[in-house]
């Protein structure tokens, strides 16, 4: 059959065909092109004698970090560099996330409050952090905010916070010998009070007797953290209280200048998309629902979080996840403000060894790394909201 | 029912004699009632955020009148504007404003509803700057003569409506009109690229931006749409990988890179930022008519099967316009996000406002002022992508889509 | 059917191949850097842009020590000093802008060292500025030499030997600190003033320039303790000697004419010199400029255009400037400095 009718119709004008043609054409014109490039660069890299390859991480990198979440010291390589700018990365990142949702949501519903003053001030917030660049809020930030605190002598003392210019100290945790221990019994537990309670709530519909299922669960779950103490005879972790030293904080946790700056700015920046997406998910509830909830005598908080907002967060998460994945591109402006991030780092590692497309392929494999694996935590979130749906 | 609220008491005419008189709900004290006291909780939000809001606002505005010294704004408002270009070429900028100012104005004789708010914006901001006290006499007379064209072409505009196709041409060609008048191109004298700074940096970067990436997006997004299985994947790589990293990459890579890859050929520094801030919109764009595109119901390429449209003027004459209307407030999302995006050159050393502005603060005169500067670049920036999200909003209502 | 799109397929990739062949082979003939600056009648120089004094904006145009280094290499190659387009770079970005052919030549406060005249491909072109890395504390602080500070939080710019020169000496000093990496100095000066860190380190020279650009500059003191050598001068793209050589010629010439005494002023009683030295110094004998590859009087005109190492050195750096720094180091050798320039011969 088919050998018959290609016969018939001469194979440039066979529907099958062209599409192919065509697809083959594309691809010979990407491959001149990308060889044209590659052939350049490579004559370029040449002449200048610099060799391709990735063996330069392995060599020492001289240069100190000033924030780091990891040992480093500035004997340790290159690669291990890297490694404090993508955790500093997602460290920013995780905090920016949590907060500018936090903020975001808190706006969002604020746009749709009843309260006049309410509604304009979230509007006015929305519009005015919206329609300016995040670069220059940036710098507003760190320069007419954050180093206008209080200098180190005068600092603010919050209880056991300590507020200046040279960052914000709090109370961190400090494990002790029984933390590993510790842990593992609230996973435990926490595992047990979840599934007993799903087990009773089953019970509670088929049988009709009221179960107590969420009494149940916490039970389980303090009954676990008792044995942990019990066993271990210990507290999960010390505080660790920060104190000021001469001209530095000693112990505690620091946010420092950098880090602050940027995480404000980008939790402002980001909350004001959030807020709008809230907003627009809300408002795409029909109002049939929120009618519906009223006429069951549903209180006004209740009809949020049990009707709305689970309706909600399916228009929701999508486009926040897009927005999660914008601020993590944008921590790559820290550099302007000094905090030692992934972009940061590897500005440095290429000042220095002069690799230049080595360092910028490495940049980009880490950001479409971390791009991956935040769309696809959210996507289990997303999964999740649809099967709660009918 | 156990309890009742006065509400359903009101229903019940009987009984309407023993409730009080219904809270007032007109008036001063009644809107009030209604909008900022309805309940204790509201009540006390009221006072908290007004309270909190009060002092801001205070703040702010014996900051900006007392405390801030804007002289650092109004000396170097050329340099902040239009950056190194030379003196005796301003004129050229003056005459394509010019330009532009009576093609705004037609658009607006004719066109009045959307165009109104965006000549409104124009028309105001160049009165105040007519108003201003420090600026030169020559400036003075090219602002009035800008407003007066405005003006006289919204008359002849609402006059004569059939000149509606050559506004239409003359937006078409507004855009090699503006590159020829601003780099001279060998007629005029060249003004290079370097010379190009301050916030007429940022608008032309951000117009090159927008316009280019609008058609390589909905290619994009075609391709990404398409059966052949090559293209579409070299489309969702490409998509994929430019959406996934930050715009510092992309601008460092056309500025440090590209004269690497391409050998001897010289590429421009702002060209390359162009080019850079245009691939780097259009993944952006693409996925924005790619959505537009999923939200075609079936039925539309269907019918245009039955009526014997090929698959070219289906996508061109069925498909695109539908989907492209759907997508209105995103596309112009994305255009706002690029604008403000164009700060980011400053990264790979170009003068735009930003750069210039952090620049001046350097200088001995200046130290400390660091806030009017930054200040001044928001405010510069929030007028014309607040007016650009007003526009998108009135286009969205007028088209009547959004709300589903 | 199948037949078919396999033999195109073989005969595209054919083609393709024959394609590359050819632009791979076109590469083999490129031109060097100083054709390409002579086509193009234009020097493409990377500088700093932020430093008083070196380099930075005044009244839309950039001038300062390094600005008018580039003037006299652009002087020298085109004969006229301003066609040259700046590209402002910040630390991290320069050797990346001068290895991808971004810029002809970077003359912007830049150290000599082994591995980036080794392993990062440039090439230097001698030392228009000796300095060394220097502290800058607040006035009213009791840190007098660096072992007092202990604990102390130190803004250094990222990407520069003073961040590796920093790490250097306190580990040998045994002082602990906090460094604080910025990516720019204003930002660095910024966080000095507000008291968000306690001392800022770059190169004397820099800080001298900072120094004289802050608002109370008379609440800062710049400690007397030296941490390294910071031969600054101009790199070029490596593997292209040409450049180099010009380069590094352009400024034995100014350094030269201060010797000999000629400025851009007396420049032209010179040219009728019976000195054979400046006769083949200024190109009214000889072929050095030939040699080079450029016109007979490229000295003549770096020198007519900018002016020698005295005049620049003093126009933007010396007792006239608010920096009013010493010549010092940067004297000729008969004044006790370290400036001595080969003979032109």
């Amino acid at each position: 059959m088919k050998n018959e009718k290609s016969t018939a119709t001469p194979f440039w004008r066979d529907t099958r065909v062209i599409p192919i043609l065509l697809q083959i054409l594309f691809v010979v014109i990407v491959v001149i092109v990308g060889t044209f490039l590659f052939t350049n660069a490579m004559t370029g890299l040449d002449r200048l004698g610099i060799k391709f390859g990735f063996d330069f991480l392995s060599n020492t990198a001289f240069f100190d970090i000033g924030e780091k979440e990891i040992e480093y010291t500035p004997k340790d390589s290159y690669f291990r560099a890297y490694l404090v700018g993508i955790v500093n990365t997602i460290k920013v990142g995780i905090a920016g996330i949590i907060l500018a949702s936090i903020v975001g949501v808190l706006v969002g519903i604020s746009r749709l409050s009843n309260n006049w003053l309410v509604r304009k001030v979230s509007t006015i917030y929305v519009e005015i952090f919206r329609n300016t660049p995040l670069l220059v809020q940036i710098f507003i930030w760190y320069l007419a905010v954050i180093l206008q605190f209080p200098k180190i002598e005068e600092e603010m003392n919050l209880g056991p916070f300590f507020i200046s210019n040279r960052g914000t100290a709090l109370p961190w945790f400090d494990a002790t010998s029984g933390s590993l221990l510790w842990i593992i019994f609230s996973i435990v537990g926490l595992i047990a009070a979840v599934v007993i309670r799903s087990r009773l709530i089953n019970k509670q519909i088929e049988t009709g007797k009221i179960t107590h299922p969420g009494l149940w669960s916490i039970a389980v779950f303090i009954g676990t953290l008792l044995l942990a103490l019990l066993i271990t005879r210990s507290a999960p972790f010390t505080l660790d209280y920060p104190s000021i030293n001469g001209r530095l904080y000693e112990g505690g946790y620091t946010l420092t200048t950098g880090f602050q700056a940027m995480l404000l700015a980008l939790v402002v920046y980001t909350s004001t998309y959030i807020a709008e997406i809230v907003r627009g998910g809300i408002q795409a509830v029909s109002k049939g629902q929120v009618e519906a909830s009223k006429a069951l005598g549903l209180k006004n908080s209740t009809t949020m979080s049990k009707v709305i907002f689970p309706q909600a967060i399916r228009i929701i998460i999508p486009p926040v996840t897009s927005q999660y994945l914008n601020l993590i591109k944008n921590s790559s402006l820290a550099m302007a403000v000094g905090f030692p991030e992934l972009v940061y780092v590897s500005q440095t590692v290429l000042n220095q060894t002069g690799r230049a497309i080595e360092n910028i392929t490495l940049v980009i494999l880490v950001y479409l790394t971390l791009s991956v694996i935040t769309s696809i935590i959210m996507n289990i979130f997303n999964k999740k909201f649809q099967l709660v749906e009918r | 029912m156990p309890h009742m609220s006065s509400q359903a008491n009101l229903q019940q005419p009987q009984k309407r004699a023993e409730t009080p008189p219904p809270k007032t709900s007109v008036g001063v004290i009644g809107w009030l009632r209604q909008n900022l006291f309805s309940s204790w909780a509201n009540s006390l939000l009221t006072v908290i955020v007004g309270t909190a809001a009060f002092f801001l606002l205070k703040a702010i505005f014996t900051w900006v009148f007392f405390g801030a010294e804007w002289h650092v704004v109004s000396n170097e408002l050329n340099f902040l504007l239009i950056g190194r270009y030379p003196e005796e070429e301003v004129w050229r900028i003056w005459t394509l404003l010019l330009f532009f100012h009576a093609l705004l104005g037609l658009s607006w004789g004719f066109g009045k509803g959307i165009m109104n708010s965006i000549a409104y914006t124009i028309g105001g901001l160049l009165f105040i700057s007519m108003l201003l006290p420090f600026i030169e006499m020559s400036t003075r007379i090219w602002i009035i003569a800008n407003l007066a064209t405005l003006i006289s072409f919204f008359f002849i505009g609402h006059k004569f409506p059939k000149v509606k196709k050559i506004t239409f041409v003359g937006w078409f060609l507004s855009f090699p009109i503006v590159i020829f008048f601003i780099n001279g191109l060998g007629i005029l004298p060249n003004v290079s690229t370097n010379l190009w700074g301050g916030f007429m940096l940022n608008i032309l970067l951000a117009v090159v931006a927008i316009v280019c990436s609008f058609p390589l997006g909905i290619l994009l997004a075609l391709g990404r749409r398409s059966k052949l299985p090559i293209v579409k994947y070299f489309c969702v790589i490409y998509i994929e990988v430019i959406r996934g990293i930050p715009l510092i990459t992309v601008l460092f890579m056309a500025k440090f890179m590209l004269p690497l890859f391409t050998g001897g050929i010289e590429v421009d520094e702002v060209v390359g930022a162009m080019v850079a801030l245009t691939m780097f919109s259009a993944a952006y764009m693409a996925e924005n008519v790619r959505g537009g595109l999923q939200s075609l119901p079936r039925g539309q390429f269907e019918a245009s099967q039955a009526l014997g449209l090929n698959s070219t003027y289906t996508t061109v004459f069925v498909v695109l316009p539908q989907a492209l209307k759907a997508v209105i407030p995103a596309i112009v999302g994305q255009y706002i996000a690029i604008f403000k995006d164009t700060t980011l050159v400053l990264i790979i050393g170009l003068l735009d406002i930003l750069e210039i502005g952090l620049s001046m603060i350097a200088k001995p005169e200046y130290i400390g002022l660091d806030m009017e500067v930054l200040v001044f670049g928001a405010v510069v920036f929030f007028i014309f992508c607040y007016l650009m999200a007003h526009v998108s909003r009135r286009l969205e209502k007028s088209l009547s889509v959004g709300n589903r | 059917m199948k037949k078919s799109i396999l033999v195109l397929l073989s005969v595209f990739l054919l083609a393709s191949i024959a394609l590359v062949g050819c632009s791979s082979s076109e590469e083999s003939t490129e031109s060097s850097v100083l054709d390409q600056i002579k086509d193009r009648g234009v020097l493409n120089a990377g500088i700093n842009g932020e430093l008083p004094g070196f380099s930075y904006l005044d009244d839309g145009d950039y001038v300062g020590f390094d600005v008018d280094f580039a003037k006299a290499v652009a002087a020298a190659i085109l004969g006229d000093a301003n066609a040259v387009e700046y590209s402002p770079l910040t630390a991290s970005e320069r050797f990346t802008a001068l290895q991808t052919g971004a810029i002809d030549l970077l003359s912007r406060n830049t150290t000599w060292t082994t591995s980036r005249d080794v392993d990062l491909g440039l090439n230097f072109g001698g030392v228009t500025f000796y300095d060394g890395q220097g502290m800058m504390v607040r006035a009213d602080s009791d840190v007098n030499t660096l072992t007092d500070m202990n604990g102390m939080i130190i803004a250094v710019e990222t990407g520069t030997t003073t961040e590796l020169n920093l790490a250097d000496q306190m580990a040998k000093l045994g002082v602990s600190y906090q460094p604080q990496t910025f990516d720019n100095q204003e930002a660095a000066i910024a966080a000095l003033e507000a008291g968000s860190v306690d001392a800022f380190t770059t190169d004397k020279s820099g800080l001298v320039s900072r120094l004289s650009t802050m608002a109370d500059s008379d609440q800062y003191k710049i400690l007397d303790d030296t941490m390294s050598k910071e031969p600054l001068g101009p790199v070029v793209a490596g593997g292209d000697d040409k450049m180099a050589d010009l380069t590094r010629w352009v400024l034995n010439a100014l350094i030269q004419a201060e010797e000999l005494g000629i400025t851009s002023e007396n420049v032209d009683s010179f040219l009728s010199s019976d000195d054979p030295v400046i006769q083949r110094l200024l190109g009214t004998d000889g072929n050095l400029g030939e040699q080079l590859e450029v016109s007979s009087d490229f000295a003549y005109q770096a020198i007519k255009q900018v002016g020698n190492y005295g005049e620049i050195f003093e126009r933007h750096l010396g007792e006239g400037t608010v920096f009013n720094l010493d010549r010092g180091l940067n004297d000729l050798y008969t004044n006790g400095g370290l400036l001595y320039s080969p003979p032109f011969r």
